[in-house]
C-alpha cells in the first residue's frame, strides 16, 4: 500500500513537472514559474492530488538548494570569493539589515510587538536562493553584475540564518509568551550538552576540518573510486561528499546550504570538478524542481479567498520595501541602469528559510499562528511572482532604461573559459598540449586516466578527471564557448562518439582529429572534421628520413623523398575513400582489417607510379638539349 | 563582365602578421573582380612546394604579380625556391618550355629605403631596376613580359595616410592592368609603374 501511494504520488508530481514547464517555459516565464504554477495545480486547493504531505516533500527538497550551492561553490574559486566581500559584507549585510528595520518598523506599526517586529523583519528580509539562483542562472546572468551582485547577497542572508536562529528565543521575552531565554547558551548537539562558546569553536573546527579534507584528501578519495571505472559509485561518491558536508554544518549548528557551498569553494581547484559538477546537477535540477511544487503546492488559497485585500496589500508592500532598499543599495554600489533594476526585481522575494524561521519562531512563542499563517501565505506568493516581475523587466523596464541611456552592458566575463578544449592527454594529448600552452594557449582538458591525470597536476597542467564522450561534462567544460576542439583519443569509437556528440550540440566547434587507423579515417573524412592527422605518420616517416640518411643518401634529398611519400599517403587515402564499403570489412577483425588494409595500400601504390621529381633541380633535360645544338666534339 | 586579364597575386611573405605595409595592399585589392591571392608560405610552410599546383595557376592567368618586402636586395628565399622549381625546363622555358608565353609579371615591393636613396652616388650603389635584374631576366627568358614594378619606399618612416594612399595607388594599378587600360608605350616609359598614374 505504501508501495502504491509512492507511485502515485510520483506520478503526479512528474506529470505536473513535464506538462507544466515546458508550457511555462514556450511563454518565456522561466522553469521557475512553472513548477511554482504545477504545485498550485495539485495541491490541496485546486486538484487536491497532494495534501498536506507536501511539506514534509517540501523539506526533503531543499536538499536541492543544498546542492545548488555546492555547485555555485564549485564555480567560485577561493581567490573569486575572497575578491567579493565587499559585495557580500557590504551590499549583502546593508540590504539585510535596512530591510529587516524597515519591514520590522511596519510590523510593529500595523500592531505587531516589537520582538515580533524584529523576527518578521529579519525573516522577510531574506530572499530565495532557490528561485533567484535557478532564474538568474537560466537567463545567463550569473557572471553579470546584476548576477554577482545578487549571489553576493544571497550567501549573506544564508550566513545570517545562523545569528537568526539564535536570536528568535530572545525575542520571545518581549512577545506574548515569556520565554526563559536561555536556549542561545544551552544547545544539545548530538545529544550533548554544549554551551555557546564550545559551540563556536566546534563550528570553526569543522570548517577547518572541511577545508583540509577539501584541498588535500578529497582528490586521493576520488581518484580510488575513479579508478575503479563504475560511473554509478563516483556519481554516489560525489552525493555523499555534498551530504557529508551539508550534514556536518549542520550538526554544529550551521546552515547545510553554507556548508555545501564551502566545500564546492574548497574543491573549485580539484581535478575532479568538471566530472562533480555533470554528476550532481540532474540531482539538483531535479530536487529543485521538487521543491518549487511543493512550494505552489502548500499556499493556501483559502486565506486568500477570505481576505484578499489584507493579502494582496502585504505582499505589495513586501516586494516593494525590498525593492526600493535593495535599488537604492544598488546604486551606492555602483550598478548600472538595466542591471540594477534586474537586481533589485530578483531578489524582491521572501526565501525558503522564512518557512523555517516563521515555524521556528511560532514554536518559540514569538509570533502568533494566525500571524504565521499569513507569512507563509505571503512569501510563497512573492516566490512565485518573482519570475513574473523579472519578465516585467525584461520586457518593459529594461527596454525603457536602454533608450534612456547609452551605457554599454558589461560583458560577460568569466575567466575559467577557455577556447580549447582537449579531450584525452595521453602520449599523444600530451605533446599537443605542451606545444599549445608553450605558446600561451589555455585549455580545458579532460582525461579519464587517474594516473594520468596525477603525474600532469604535478607538473601543473590544468587537467581535468572525466569520459568526454559525456554531454554534460562537455557542456562544463566550457564548450558553448570554446573555439576548438582537439580529440586525441586513441580508442576509434570514443574518438567518434565524442566527435558526434560535439557536431550535433556545438556545430560552432572547430573538431581537430588524431586518427588512429584507416577506417577511423575514413569515418572523419565522412564526418568533413576540420582537420585530422594520422597519429604515426610524422614519426615514422622522420625515422624513415634518418635510416635512408644511414643508408647513405643526402639528408636533404631523404627529406624531399619523405615529403613526396607523405604526399602519396594522402593521395592514397582519399582514393580508398571512394571505393571504401563499409558492410563488407564489418565482421572482421581488427587484426584482419589492419592486414587487408595493407594489402589494399600496396596495391594502391603499385598502381600509383607520380611520384613526383625536383626535375628543375635536375640538369639532365638542359644538358641534352645543349648537347643538341653543340654536339660534343669526337674525342681524339 | 569578363575582365581582360586575370591576375593571381603570389605574396612571399614570411611575417604577414607583423607586416605594416604588405598587410594594408593585400586588404586593398581583396576581393577585387579578377583578381585572386595566394599566400605561398602558408600554403608551403615547409618550403614543399606543390610544382603542378603552381604551374596550373600560372596557365589559368594572364598576370602573374610578385608581392614580397624586398630583404638584402632581393625576394625572401621561398620566391627563389619557387622560381627554381615551378618554372621547369620544358614547361617555362626551352624549346619546347612555351608554356607562359604572352603574360606578364609585375613585382610588387616594399623597401625601407627611400627613393633617392638607391643608384645614387651618396647611397646604395644600384637602383632597384638593376637590383631587379635577376628576376626580369627570368621572366624574359620564359618569353613572358617584366612589368615596371611597383615599389613602396621608406616604409619605416610612413604614416598611416600615406599607407592608405599606397595602397590605393595599388588598387589602380592592379585594376588598370586587368582591364588593359595602361598603353604599352606608356608602360615601356615608366621605371616605376607607381608613375604612370598622374
Amino acid at each position: 500500500m505504501h508501495e502504491q501511494d509512492f507511485f502515485q504520488n510520483a506520478l503526479v508530481y512528474l506529470l505536473a513537472a513535464v506538462i507544466s514547464v515546458p508550457i511555462a517555459k514556450r511563454l518565456g516565464f522561466g522553469s521557475v514559474l512553472g513548477y511554482l504554477i504545477a504545485g498550485m495545480i495539485i495541491g490541496p486547493f485546486v486538484l487536491g492530488y497532494i495534501g498536506h504531505e507536501g511539506e514534509d516533500v517540501m523539506h526533503f527538497a531543499e536538499f536541492g538548494v543544498v546542492m545548488m550551492l555546492f555547485l555555485i561553490g564549485l564555480e567560485l574559486k577561493p581567490n573569486l570569493l575572497w575578491g567579493m566581500r565587499k559585495s557580500i559584507f557590504g551590499l549583502g549585510g546593508l540590504q539585510l539589515l535596512v530591510t529587516a528595520l524597515v519591514i520590522g518598523a511596519v510590523s510593529v506599526v500595523l500592531g505587531q510587538s516589537i520582538g515580533a517586529g524584529i523576527a518578521i523583519g529579519l525573516t522577510l528580509g531574506l530572499s530565495s536562493t532557490a528561485i533567484v539562483l535557478q532564474t538568474l542562472a537560466e537567463k545567463g546572468l550569473m557572471k553579470q553584475a546584476s548576477g554577482k551582485a545578487s549571489f553576493s547577497v544571497l550567501l549573506l542572508q544564508d550566513i545570517a540564518v545562523v545569528p537568526i536562529l539564535a536570536l528568535i528565543p530572545l525575542l520571545a521575552g518581549s512577545a506574548i509568551s515569556a520565554g526563559d531565554g536561555s536556549s542561545l547558551d544551552v544547545q544539545y548537539i548530538a545529544g550533548i550538552e554544549i554551551t555557546g562558546w564550545v559551540q563556536v569553536a566546534l563550528m570553526l573546527s569543522v570548517i577547518t576540518l572541511m577545508v583540509v579534507v577539501g584541498l588535500y584528501l578529497v582528490k586521493y578519495f576520488f581518484r580510488i573510486i575513479a579508478r575503479t571505472g563504475l560511473r554509478e559509485v563516483f556519481t554516489a561518491a560525489a552525493l555523499l561528499l555534498v551530504i557529508s558536508a551539508a550534514a556536518l554544518m549542520e550538526l554544529v549548528g550551521l546552515s547545510p546550504a553554507l556548508g555545501a557551498f564551502l566545500s564546492g569553494v574548497v574543491m573549485a581547484n580539484n581535478e575532479y570538478r568538471h566530472e562533480l559538477e555533470a554528476d550532481i546537477e540532474p540531482f539538483k535540477g531535479l530536487l529543485l524542481g521538487l521543491f518549487f511544487i511543493s512550494v505552489g503546492a502548500s499556499m493556501n488559497f483559502g486565506l486568500l479567498g477570505s481576505s484578499p485585500g489584507t493579502i494582496l496589500s502585504l505582499l505589495a508592500a513586501l516586494i516593494g520595501i525590498k525593492f526600493v532598499v535593495l535599488f537604492i543599495l544598488g546604486r551606492v554600489f555602483g550598478i548600472r541602469g538595466g542591471q540594477n533594476t534586474m537586481f533589485a526585481f530578483s531578489l524582491a522575494q521572501g526565501g525558503e528559510f522564512a518557512f523555517v524561521l516563521v515555524a521556528f519562531s511560532v514554536d518559540n512563542g514569538v509570533l502568533t499562528p494566525d500571524t504565521s499563517a499569513i507569512l507563509f501565505l505571503v512569501v510563497a506568493l512573492s516566490m512565485a511572482v518573482t519570475p513574473l516581475l523579472l519578465l516585467l523587466n525584461d520586457k518593459v523596464i529594461m527596454p525603457l532604461v536602454f533608450k534612456s541611456e547609452n551605457t554599454r552592458e558589461e560583458d560577460t566575463i568569466d575567466d575559467e573559459e577557455t577556447p580549447l578544449i582537449i579531450a584525452g592527454f595521453g602520449r599523444f594529448g600530451v605533446i599537443l598540449g605542451r606545444f599549445l600552452i608553450a605558446n600561451g594557449m589555455s585549455a580545458t582538458i579532460l582525461d579519464d586516466n587517474p594516473e594520468n591525470i596525477d603525474v600532469l597536476r604535478k607538473f601543473g597542467f590544468k587537467v581535468y578527471y572525466g569520459d568526454a564522450t559525456r554531454a554534460d561534462l562537455l557542456a562544463s567544460a566550457g564548450a558553448d564557448k570554446a573555439k576548438v576542439l582537439i580529440v586525441t583519443v586513441d580508442d576509434r569509437q570514443k574518438s567518434l562518439k565524442i566527435i558526434d556528440l560535439a557536431q550535433r550540440n556545438y556545430p560552432h566547434l572547430k573538431i581537430l582529429v588524431r586518427a588512429v587507423s584507416m577506417k577511423h579515417s575514413y569515418e572523419l573524412v565522412d564526418r568533413k572534421v576540420d582537420a585530422f592527422e594520422r597519429d604515426m605518420l610524422e614519426s615514422s616517416l622522420l625515422l624513415g628520413i634518418e635510416a635512408l640518411t644511414h643508408l647513405g643518401y643526402k639528408r636533404y634529398h631523404a627529406h624531399r623523398l619523405a615529403h613526396t611519400f607523405r604526399l602519396h599517403t594522402r593521395k592514397v587515402l582519399r582514393e580508398l575513400h571512394k571505393h571504401h564499403k563499409d558492410d563488407e570489412k564489418l565482421y572482421l577483425s581488427e587484426t584482419n582489417r589492419h592486414a587487408m588494409e595493407l594489402e589494399e595500400i600496396f596495391r594502391a601504390e603499385k598502381e600509383d607510379r607520380s611520384h613526383g621529381s625536383d626535375s628543375s633541380w635536375d640538369v639532365s633535360s638542359r644538358r641534352k638539349e645543349a648537347e643538341e645544338i653543340n654536339p660534343p666534339a669526337q674525342e681524339e | 563582365m569578363v575582365p581582360k586579364n586575370k591576375i593571381v597575386i603570389l605574396v612571399f611573405h614570411p611575417v604577414l602578421h607583423k607586416s605594416r605595409i604588405n598587410r594594408v595592399l593585400l586588404n586593398a585589392v581583396e576581393g577585387l573582380e579578377g583578381v585572386s591571392i595566394r599566400y605561398i608560405y602558408d600554403l608551403y610552410p615547409d618550403y614543399q612546394i606543390d610544382i603542378k599546383a603552381e604551374q596550373e595557376v600560372l596557365l589559368n592567368h594572364d598576370i602573374i604579380v610578385w608581392q614580397h618586402p624586398l630583404y638584402w636586395y632581393s625576394s625572401p628565399s621561398l620566391l627563389k625556391e619557387w622560381i627554381d622549381l615551378v618554372l621547369e625546363h620544358g614547361f617555362a622555358y626551352g624549346k619546347s618550355g612555351r608554356a607562359l608565353e604572352g603574360k606578364s609579371v609585375l613585382t610588387a615591393i616594399t623597401s625601407g629605403g627611400r627613393r633617392d636613396a638607391y643608384g645614387s652616388d651618396k647611397g646604395l650603389k644600384f637602383s632597384i631596376r638593376n637590383l631587379l635584374a635577376p628576376f626580369e631576366q627570368t621572366v624574359c627568358l620564359c618569353r613572358m613580359r617584366y612589368l615596371p614594378p611597383f615599389v613602396t619606399h621608406g616604409t619605416h618612416l610612413l604614416k598611416s595616410d600615406q599607407i592608405e594612399k599606397a595602397a590605393e595607388d595599388y588598387v589602380r594599378i592592379i585594376e588598370g592592368l586587368r582591364d588593359g587600360t595602361f598603353s604599352d608605350d606608356d608602360l615601356e616609359k615608366q621605371e616605376y609603374i607607381n608613375d604612370i598614374i598622374p
